[in-house]
């Protein structure tokens, strides 16, 4: 028996490599690989809204070449981040297997808090906003209490919010039904001209790739002096490399146009913060484990309730921040604010990002890519003068592909053992 | 983390008592007045048929249920146990039967939920080198640490969910079936396991329906019957003694089976030339 132990083959010695049934990836050509692996067992990642991506805008291009141009492409990140900082929001609660139906109101009701407080009554524009992201946090806290006290389903609780506060949307606007926000303002200006200064915009693409590239090495370092396995220098320069070139010709070709918005660099580094945040602290692990399986987070120790907090209080909180946003964007406080299809935008942006709707399975960035979609659409069909009523009929199509896509990958995974 | 290990109870010293313990669901009365002491250093087996009310008291203890009526003592000071996050930092682990792991989370995840090293800068590295110093002493299979539980057999998910248990280093841990989905070797290294746990003086309670286990390393064995006390024995009590406490009769199913299969062997011997 002992012989037979010392004849195998001796398995190396990093902690993690000691099983010799399992293939590891190694070097570059081993993570891409592994890469294909995990793509065709349905690890899809952000692969499909990639794709997704890329048709659509090859045949918006086809069709009118100028949906490619820098300055409509800047137009359409300036229109992505209002609803993508809500879009974060719902990220948050579909990462907790919740829902939240009334962003879209909730967001309204913050722009004409703003309007309201800031142009007719004259306070500080800033104390204004702080006031409506502090009602947003409120109405949060209300739906937890409504959840979590008397177990009201997220999803009746929020479609309740919805009209209720689409109702104080319209009481607190009043008879005038519009407030225009003055033209020249820094809120106004935010919304709709400045942009990240060029020589600054190169510089912050290349941080990506620098956090990336230490990070890794850091890691790495580290790794190796616990005698666990570590990528290889090789591929962590070639993905730090690759993600500073992209983003370097992003913003080249951006700033071919009027540059990037300052407002959609805000929104980037809310996704960024809210990604961190999600992935790397233990509230993140905890709204994972929530979202996975909620009597197992309980027996754990998490104290479930406070995480649902958590994620309500959020999501209300980025609503009203992008109402704020869509306000400055629009210069103007109306009861059109919040309706429509801003509240669907926002959840189909994370879904078709590839947030999953059933709990435990997501990422901040695909609020972004998820946006980015939504109104590339929005974007290539006003350009070719079509009505709203086909904009509807495709964004609802897309979303729907996006499901069927994230159904069918999760069949996949299932029936490779991961899901 | 509070440091359990600082308050290490002596060998022999009483951690758990039970006192007068009811659990009602409704009108249906779960446990009646159970009492039980555990001591450290000692394996409790807690046996008894379907429905007797082992895995109700074991919930009660790891704070997931609260008792309707009753006293429990941990560590000579009375303790309520409102939620599982109380009865953790108490130093009371559980292996439960559904093991109660989250599918979408890797190994190294599972184990430290709740108790992440770093809670605003995760210690990825530290958390993965301690989980597989974890299951390595569990001699467990696990290809990676890095996989998500769901692409796990039940019996590697098994060793996931002791290891968690183990992870605090516990002054009482509680296995609910722990050997119900392990292989042979597995087994053997889970007993092994208990007898290492208790050798080092931490307290053992452990629900099993697998005599042969519980005789292997039980120290007692407390018997439940319809949510009662139904005696205690000991490894070297007969099998016709503590089967009978368990079903509640001389004559049981058991029973009346052992004695046609020994009648049947006679007249079959009785046969044969």
């Amino acid at each position: 028996m002992s012989n037979e132990t010392q004849d195998a083959p001796q398995p190396s010695a990093l902690l993690d490599r000691a099983d010799i049934r399992v293939k590891h990836a190694t070097g570059v050509g081993g993570a891409v690989t592994a890469f294909i692996d995990r793509v065709r067992s349905g690890e899809l990642g952000s692969l499909p809204v990639i794709a997704g991506l890329i048709i659509i805008w090859t045949v918006f291009t086809v069709l009118n070449p100028v949906f490619l141009s820098a300055d409509n492409l800047v137009n359409l990140l300036f229109d992505c981040s209002t609803v993508g900082v809500i879009s974060l929001g719902i990220v948050c609660v579909l990462m907790g297997g919740q829902i939240d139906l009334s962003v879209g109101s909730m967001s309204g009701f913050a722009s004409a808090l703003v309007g309201v407080l800031w142009v007719n009554h004259d306070w500080p524009v800033l104390l204004a906003v702080v006031v409506a992201v502090a009602v947003g946090a409120l109405v949060g806290v209300i739906y937890s209490l409504l959840f979590n006290r008397f177990g009201m389903p997220s999803f009746v609780a929020t479609l309740a919010g919805l009209l209720a506060i689409l109702g104080l949307q319209l009481y607190v606007l009043g008879d005038t039904g519009s407030i225009n926000l003055p033209y020249g303002s820094a809120t106004v200006n935010f919304g709709q001209f400045l942009i990240i200064p060029a020589t600054v915009s190169y510089l912050l693409a290349l941080v990506p790739g620098a956090v990336i590239l230490v990070g890794g090495l850091r890691t790495r370092q580290r790794r190796h002096a616990a005698n666990l396995s570590a990528s290889s220098v090789g591929s962590l320069l070639i993905r730090g490399l690759a993600i500073t070139v992209l983003l370097e010709i992003v913003v080249a070709y951006l700033n071919r146009g009027r540059g990037v918005p300052l407002m959609f660099g805000a929104f980037l580094g809310l996704a960024v913060a809210m990604d961190y945040a999600l992935k790397r602290t233990r509230w993140g692990r905890s709204m994972n484990a929530v979202g996975g399986n909620r009597e197992a987070a309980r027996r754990a120790g998490i104290n479930v309730g406070a995480i649902y907090t958590s994620a309500f209080v959020l999501c209300s909180s980025f609503a009203a921040l992008g109402g704020v946003l869509s306000a400055a964007r629009l210069a103007s406080a109306s009861t059109q604010a919040g309706t429509g299809d801003v509240n669907l935008n926002a959840i189909a942006a994370a879904v078709i990002g590839g947030t999953s709707l059933f709990g435990g399975r997501g990422s901040a960035y695909s609020a972004v890519l998820g946006i980015i979609v939504i109104q590339s659409i929005a974007s290539g069909l006003t350009l070719l003068n079509l009505s709203s009523s086909l904009r509807y009929m495709i964004t609802g199509a897309v979303l729907a592909i996006a499901v069927i896509v994230d159904s069918l990958a999760r069949q996949s995974r299932v029936s490779h053992g991961r899901a | 983390m509070p440091n359990n290990s600082a308050t290490r109870f002596k060998h022999g010293e009483l951690v758990l008592s039970l006192r007068g313990v009811s659990k009602h669901f409704g009108a249906v009365s779960a446990l009646t007045d159970i009492e039980l002491d555990v001591h450290a250093g000692e394996v409790v087996a807690l046996v008894g048929d379907n429905g007797a009310g082992k895995s109700t008291l074991v919930k009660i203890l790891a704070g997931v249920h609260q008792p309707s009526t009753g006293t429990i003592t941990f560590g000579g000071q009375q303790v309520a146990l409102p939620n599982p996050g109380v009865a953790l930092d108490l130093g009371i682990a559980t292996v439960f039967q559904d093991l109660a792991l989250c599918e979408n989370l890797d190994v190294v995840a599972n184990i430290y939920l709740g108790r992440e090293l770093d809670p605003l800068h995760l210690d990825e590295v530290a958390m993965e080198v301690r989980a597989w110093t974890l299951l390595n002493e569990l001699s467990a299979r696990i290809p990676s640490v890095r996989d998500v539980v769901a692409s796990l057999s039940g019996g590697q998910r098994q060793t996931v969910a002791i290891a968690r248990s183990l992870l605090l280093d516990p002054q009482l841990i509680m296995l609910d079936e722990p050997t119900a989905a392990l292989g042979v070797a597995q087994t053997a290294e889970v007993l092994n396991l208990i007898e290492r746990v208790r050798d080092r003086g931490h307290a053992v309670i452990m629900i099993s329906h697998n005599m042969e286990d519980v005789r292997a390393v039980a120290d007692r064995i407390v018997v439940l019957r319809l949510g009662r006390n139904n005696g205690v024995f000991y490894p070297d009590s007969s099998n016709a003694n503590l089967v009978a406490a368990i079903t509640g009769a001389t004559e049981n199913a058991v029973s009346r089976r052992a004695g046609r299969r020994q009648s049947e062997q006679n007249v079959y011997t009785e046969e044969q030339p």
